[in-house]
Order: C-alpha cells, then sequence, then structure tokens
C-alpha cells in the first residue's frame, strides 16, 4: 500500500512516498531542495505563504523520486495536529483537495505520535516483538518534551510532560543569551564537546535536588525555564566568557540532558518498559545519545535511537504511520479540523502489535 | 505605575488579578527580556480566566490557543521567532489580534509594533530587579484598577 505523507505543521513543507508502512521510496523536505529549486537558499521560517508555494512542487518531487504515478497511491496522510494553524491548512487543504480529485482516503496524522514512528520506520520488527512492550518514548524537541508510554494492545499514555519550556527551546534559547545564532541545539552540541560538564553546577529542575521536594504528580514532569534563568544570571555575572564558553555549554546542556536521561529511566523502571526510544529534533544531540544509551545499557533496558533524518521534521513518519491508520480502516473525512495544541489523550496507537 | 514582585508565584497571582480586569477582544503587550516572567505572568492570566490545562512556553509554536471556560480564547502569542510585521502577517497573526472573543497577550510585541500601534493594546513590561523579584510596569488606570481589587501577597507598589 502506497501513503502519500504531507507535513507543513511548523517550518518545512514535506512530502514522502512510503509504502507498507516501512518502505520509504521517496522524502523530500523543503530546506533540502531549496538551494536546486531556485529559492535562493532561504527560506523565511513559519510563513504559511511559502508552505503555499512549495507544497505543489515538493509533493511533485516526492512522487517523481519515487517513480510512483498519483494513480498508484493509495491514502494521503496528512499532519493535522499539533501545530501552527496557518502553516497546518496549507497541508490539510492541499491533502484534501488532492484525495477528493483522486476518490482515496485522507488520514490525519498527529505530528507527536508521527515523531514516535519515526524510530520504528526503519526498526519495524521492534514493533512486532512482544517482548519489547510496554514501550517507553521520550519525545523531545523545540515544541515538545514528554514521556509517552505505549501498551502491547495500542494504549498510550502521556505520563510526563514539560511544565513550561521544551527541551529543545532551552538550547534555543541559551544560544540566543550568549548570541551564538539559531537553531541553538546544533551549535551548542558542537561547542559543548571541548568542554568540562562539571564546570558549572546548573539547577535540575523536578527532580528533587538541592533539596526541593518533588510533588508526586510531577515526578515525570519537566521544567526547563528555571536552568534557562540560572545561566543568563551566570553569564550576567562574568566579565569574560569567550575563555570558558566551552565549559559553560557543556554543563548547561548537561543540566538539560541529564535530565531528561534520569527521568525516561526512573520512569521506564516504575513503568517496567523494556524498550526506550529517543525521537524528536532534540534527539540529534550527541551528548543525550550517548548517555541514554549509557543508562540505559546499566539498567538493562533495549533502546531504540530515532536516525537523525526522521529526528527533525519529515513527512516519511507521517506517511509510516498513516499506513496503520489505512490498514486498520481508521480513516478521517474532508471535513476533519486541524488543531493547533497536542491532545493529550493520545487515544489507541494503530502501530502496536495488538492491532 | 509600579508593582514589585517577590516572586514567581506573586507574579502568577498578579497575573490572575489582571484577567478579571481585562475584557475580550483586547490584545495585552507583554514586553521583558528572556527569563523576566512573561509566560509566568500569562499562566496567571490563563487561570484567573479559568484555564486548567499546562500553559507552555509559545516561542516555538508562535500561538497558543487556550478556550475559556464560558467559550471565549485566550491567544499566547510569542514573536520571539518572528523577524517583523511582515513575516508576522505571513504567518497568520492578524487573525489573532482581531478576535473580539478573545484576549490575545503578545511577548515580544516589539517585533511587530506598526500592527499593534493602532491597536489600542495594553502595554506591560516585566523588568529583572534580581535573582527573584521583578518590577511590573503597568499602564496607571489598569494600575489603579488593579489596586481597588487588591495586590496578592508578595507584590507591592513601589512608584504609584
Amino acid at each position: 500500500m502506497n501513503i502519500l505523507g504531507i507535513e507543513t505543521s511548523c517550518d518545512e513543507t514535506a512530502a514522502a512516498i512510503v509504502q507498507d508502512g516501512h518502505q520509504v521510496k521517496s522524502s523530500v523536505i523543503s530546506s533540502q531542495i531549496a538551494l536546486h529549486a531556485g529559492y535562493g537558499g532561504v527560506i523565511p521560517e513559519l510563513a504559511a505563504r511559502e508552505h503555499l508555494k512549495n507544497i505543489g512542487p515538493i509533493v511533485q518531487a516526492a512522487l517523481n523520486q519515487a517513480r510512483v504515478e498519483l494513480q498508484y497511491i493509495d491514502a494521503i496522510a496528512v499532519t493535522s495536529n499539533p501545530g501552527l494553524i496557518p502553516a497546518l491548512l496549507v497541508g490539510n487543504a492541499f491533502a484534501k483537495g488532492l484525495a477528493a480529485t483522486l476518490g482515496i482516503p485522507v488520514i490525519g496524522i498527529n505530528h507527536f505520535l508521527a515523531h514516535i514512528y519515526g524510530t520504528f520506520i526503519d526498526n519495524n520488527e521492534s514493533l512486532n516483538n512482544p517482548e519489547n512492550y510496554p514501550i517507553l518514548a521520550l519525545v523531545v524537541s523545540g515544541g515538545h518534551t514528554a514521556i509517552v508510554l505505549i501498551q502491547q494492545d495500542g494504549n498510550a499514555k502521556i505520563i510526563g510532560s514539560t511544565l513550561d519550556d521544551a527541551a529543545g527551546e532551552a538550547l534555543d534559547k541559551a544560544a540566543k543569551i550568549l548570541n551564538l545564532g539559531y537553531p541553538g541545539g546544533p551549535i551548542i552540541d558542537k561547542l559543548a564537546k571541548t568542554g568540562n560538564p562539571e564546570a558549572f553546577n546548573f539547577p535540575r529542575s523536578l527532580t528533587g535536588a538541592r533539596g526541593k521536594p518533588l510533588a508526586p504528580e510531577h515526578k515525570f514532569d519537566f521544567s526547563f525555564s528555571g536552568v534557562k534563568t540560572s545561566l543568563l544570571n551566570t553569564v550576567k555575572s562574568m566579565t569574560h566568557i569567550d575563555d570558558i564558553l566551552p565549559d559553560l555549554l557543556a554543563s548547561y546542556q548537561a543540566a538539560v540532558m541529564d535530565v531528561l536521561i534520569m527521568k525516561a529511566i526512573a520512569a521506564a523502571s516504575e513503568y517496567n518498559a523494556r524498550l526506550i526510544c529517543l525521537c524528536g529534533g532534540v534527539a540529534c544531540n550527541s551528548y543525550l545519545r550517548q548517555n541514554l544509551q549509557t543508562a540505559a545499557e546499566k539498567a538493562r533496558r533495549k533502546l531504540l535511537l530515532a536516525p537523525p533524518k526522521y529526528c527533525t521534521d519529515n513527512a516519511a513518519m507521517v506517511a509510516g504511520l498513516g499506513f496503520h491508520y489505512a490498514k486498520n480502516n481508521l480513516l478521517g473525512t474532508l471535513d476533519m479540523p486541524a488543531n493547533a495544541r497536542l491532545d493529550h489523550n493520545l487515544g489507541i496507537l494503530p502501530f502496536a502489535i495488538g492491532n | 505605575m509600579k508593582i514589585e514582585s517577590q516572586c514567581d508565584a506573586t507574579t502568577q497571582a498578579i497575573g490572575e488579578k489582571l484577567a478579571k480586569l481585562f475584557q475580550y477582544g483586547q490584545v495585552v503587550a507583554l514586553h521583558g527580556n528572556l527569563g523576566a516572567g512573561k509566560t509566568v505572568l500569562s499562566r496567571g492570566i490563563a487561570r484567573g480566566l479559568g484555564i486548567t490545562e499546562p500553559v507552555t512556553s509559545p516561542t516555538f509554536t508562535v500561538a497558543q490557543e487556550y478556550k475559556t471556560p464560558d467559550g471565549h480564547w485566550l491567544y499566547h502569542l510569542d514573536m520571539y521567532r518572528i523577524d517583523d510585521e511582515m513575516a508576522a502577517i505571513a504567518f497568520g497573526v492578524e487573525d489573532y489580534l482581531t478576535n473580539r472573543n478573545a484576549i490575545a497577550l503578545v511577548e515580544w510585541p516589539e517585533r511587530i509594533s506598526r500592527l499593534l500601534d493602532g491597536n489600542s493594546c495594553i502595554v506591560v513590561t516585566i523588568n529583572h530587579l534580581d535573582e527573584e523579584t521583578r518590577e511590573l510596569d503597568l499602564p496607571d488606570a489598569l494600575g489603579e484598577k488593579l489596586l481597588q481589587i487588591g495586590l496578592p501577597e508578595g507584590a507591592r507598589v513601589i512608584e504609584p
């Protein structure tokens, strides 16, 4: 079954053709082809009008690269939540129009769940192994930071999430405070490599560290607003930061990532999760990948790291997840809405083994 | 009018009180540097409007929409990632600023000042005093109304 996936929830316009949920025939992202398509290499971020310009050529490119003609597409999967509404509307209107013309179903996809599915595109067999359940997913990006527990029957629950800033945002804002550029994640990852992560002691919020009692309901929640303010205060108190910049960044990065790792491992132990998966844009971070690997081995949990190409926004994860909805006949309708917010009630995931 | 807030909890409590003084259709410009507490104040305003769900930073999403129990909206906008007025219009920000059934809170409003000027928006500024305490600068008329309904614990007037 060939699914055309369309993703316009944020900065990237993306389209992909994926067969049977795992054979990626093409995956095209606007920022990758911008240089070849005469855009001059600069795409303004966040503009719904840019999606409007890109969407037609990107979908055509995905079809061309996959060597699949429109008549062989069985369904269209489109990100319908959460995201930026003006941006989502472009993808959804396009998907609905095309689906209506072709007389094929349209499927609304949750972007957050698509990121989780991105871990499994190249590791589909992990989903079919009952010994991997329950699965614990750590989803970390610029917009989300959450721990999700997935049972064998597909029942999924968010057991913890950020109360203020997302982890990726904590990195972006730190880069901003230090004038390092945007996005902050990759820059900090690189500069922190030569630094000492123990040079500065930044707070680990909601961990019970420094004697602050932790409310039981926030056991697996996150807060990254405080560490950002702490960095700001540290920077303000110093006159020369250039010399110690790597130490500062390494320590800051460690403060953010250590909390993610600590809570993921603790949650895996509490809920007896057999497999931990890491996904979302921040899952590209090398410190997080390495240290979560070490921690998972120590805790004797299996670990799957989403490949970097499926960590950042893409449409392959959307098309892949769409296959499982189509297979189970869980289709959308031409009047389905687009929503900005993540519904914390995730429902039943169609890709778990029970389905 | 300038009001001192002792800590985040006080800033949030001030927000809860301010919510009672805003009207749907109004736009509130929230000035303040990184870490000043704009999202904390916004969370208080949301709580004051009866919104119970988590109020998280809108930096990445640019716009967060919350439905109030009485069927209105609170829009929490953040122009941090928006370069200028043209980019904001391309994003679709006008839909958020002109809904008469919504209160729109705008963080980093200076990025779109030309869109807000004609909008009779309420300007609130939060400044760092030290690590914990903040100074909230409110329009005098709004400050007076806030005093009438009473400041929360931990807040005091420092400049009438």
